[in-house]
């Protein structure tokens, strides 16, 4: 069953930035759009299992650290080589200053 | 899409490596509809070649992984002959002969061939191992769980990430450099000291100036003999001396070939049907005053790959992107944008204990090469800040470069640049001793 929860507070992801979120046994990655919009992924590249959080994010595009794959955050669409396996995007709300994450 | 390339014969690519099968997937992305023919030389189904010297050596290692989005190439159309190589090219009437005894026709073809291990050219050279192929890999990682001791010929990348690797396993390794010091051509002198230091603390043994003059047999395996009269006797022995660009075929077929095959910034060859792509590659990079290089690297193989379906199908563009690659040793990467070594001067940014990136500029200040090493996390952003202000031609100010307090990604948005917020306990613990 979906279930909120609370990954962050507002202030703790820079514009243009992505952080880590771990629940239970898995992980996500967390970003903050250029226009200050919430968004959440699957927290590992789909290419080699290394996590997006130490990835360089560009606009609305997240590059993996390891071999400089990018995806769309907002969708998940890998955008560049060499993943060619899309990312699961998750629901985001924010609540006083919380960031809250939809985890199916 | 309107191609100019349509119906038969077709496309032949010579080699199923990352160039050349990513060039096949490309061109059905884009709607090419002909035929399209690759010929791989070895017998296993495409799969990305960085592992080989990395975690495929590891005991309980599986197969690397096939070349992304190549995994279906056939069910694309894609009419992939493995096993298979091509013997020669006939360029007046545009056909490859292959080793089983085919004639394929092209209308354009690619040439994709890679680059193979230099051998050993001294006497008993042909007794130490070389590692390029998935069954050279094989071969080295049964080697590696019979022998206890390891001597690497050559402190490049191969060699040295075959030896963090091997130790790893726990072997006793030595590498051997003839250079006064590791990585010579490509890397940074405080980098590689840095990667020293990494294999110091492994207890890898690395003696530079040591010119090989000899292998040969002993009870326990080999034993190497230097020109200054050393020796040493190892169970194992891998020559890690580089690469050379695979140009038989192309020279044979009477290409022009300058360091590799000689293509144009289209990465057509001296025959307008014939293109060449990857590490078998030379080409005039735009961002380097058209100076001509040849790369040996994973993310040019798949970026040259794609942009040369373009230019099969009649694309004019220019191959522009930034070079750039990466190594895995231990629990550390190194990455490197640009080319460092088009630089004159050379900025130190040190973002942490045990990170570092240096910064090349060329006499205009303009930034031409970056490298990094430490852990992922502290290196790889920097990094691909550095490859965008390279593809800019942006020439940034050294004081800021060399001040790990200041954002770079600051000076790639052209925003005023305050010191960086401190986002992580590490950097909070690095601020106080700088305070202290």
């Amino acid at each position: 069953m979906a279930q909120w929860f609370e990954a962050c507070g507002v202030d703790d992801v820079e514009l243009e930035g992505v952080i880590r979120f771990d629940n239970g046994d898995r992980t996500f990655a967390v970003y903050r759009s250029p226009d200050g919009d919430f968004y959440c992924t699957d927290g590992l590249c789909s290419h080699e299992a290394v996590h997006l959080a130490d990835g360089f994010v560009m606009d609305y595009e997240i590059e993996c650290p390891k071999h400089s794959g990018a995806f769309d955050y907002r969708t998940g669409a890998a955008k560049r080589l060499p993943p060619c396996v899309n990312l699961r995007t998750y629901p985001v709300r924010v609540e006083q200053g919380r960031v809250l994450i939809e985890v199916a | 899409m309107s191609n100019v390339l349509t119906g038969e014969p077709g496309i032949v690519v010579i080699g199923a490596g990352e160039a050349g099968l990513r060039a096949a997937v490309t061109l059905r992305e884009r709607g090419y509809e002909g035929s399209i023919t690759v010929v791989g030389e070895e017998p296993h189904a495409p799969y990305e070649r960085p592992p080989l010297s990395k975690a495929v050596l590891h005991p309980d290692a599986a197969s690397p992984p096939a070349i992304s989005g190549a995994g279906d190439v056939e069910a694309k159309g894609v009419n992939l002959l493995l096993g298979v190589e091509a013997v020669g090219v006939d360029r007046k009437a545009q056909s490859v002969a292959s080793s089983d005894g085919r004639s394929l026709p092209y209308a354009r073809l690619l040439i994709a061939t890679g680059a193979q291990a230099r051998p050993l050219v001294v006497e008993g050279g042909h007794l130490a191992t070389t590692l390029r192929r998935l069954d050279d890999a094989f071969g080295l990682r049964a080697n590696l769980a019979h022998s206890r001791t390891l001597l690497v010929i050559g402190g490049g990348f191969i060699g040295l990430e075959l030896a963090a690797a091997a130790r790893t396993r726990g072997l006793s390794v030595t590498v051997a450099e003839a250079a006064p010091r590791i990585l010579g051509r490509a890397t940074p002198e405080p980098v590689a000291a840095v990667v020293a230091d990494w294999h110091a603390q492994a207890g890898v043994e690395i003696r530079t100036g040591k010119t090989l003059s000899r292998i040969s047999a002993h009870r326990v395996g080999f034993e190497a003999e230097f020109a200054d009269g050393d020796g040493l006797v190892a169970g194992l022995i891998v020559a890690g001396v580089g690469a050379a660009p695979k140009t038989r075929l192309a020279e044979a077929a009477g290409l022009a070939i300058d360091n590799g095959i000689a293509a144009d910034a289209r990465l057509q060859t001296s025959d307008p049907f014939v293109y060449a792509a990857g590490d078998c590659a030379s080409f005039p990079h735009p961002l380097f005053e058209a100076r001509r290089l040849r790369l040996e690297a994973w993310r040019n193989a798949q970026d040259q790959g794609s942009f040369v379906a373009g230019s099969l199908l009649g694309g004019r563009d220019a191959y522009d992107a930034v070079p750039w690659f990466w190594s895995d040793q231990y629990d550390f990467t190194l990455q490197v944008a640009g080319l460092p070594s088009a630089g004159i001067r050379l900025v130190e940014r040190r973002p942490q204990a045990g990170a570092l990136l240096t910064f090349h500029l060329d006499a205009s200040g303009r930034l031409v090469g970056a490298a990094g090493v430490g852990s992922l996390a502290l290196v790889a952003k920097d990094i691909k800040i550095a490859e965008r202000m390279i593809a800019r031609r942006l020439a940034p100010d050294p004081e800021i470069l060399a001040d790990p307090r200041t954002s770079l990604k600051a000076v790639l948005s052209g925003k005023p640049n305050q010191p960086a917020a401190w986002t992580s306990a590490a950097a909070m613990i690095s601020f106080d001793q700088i305070q202290h």
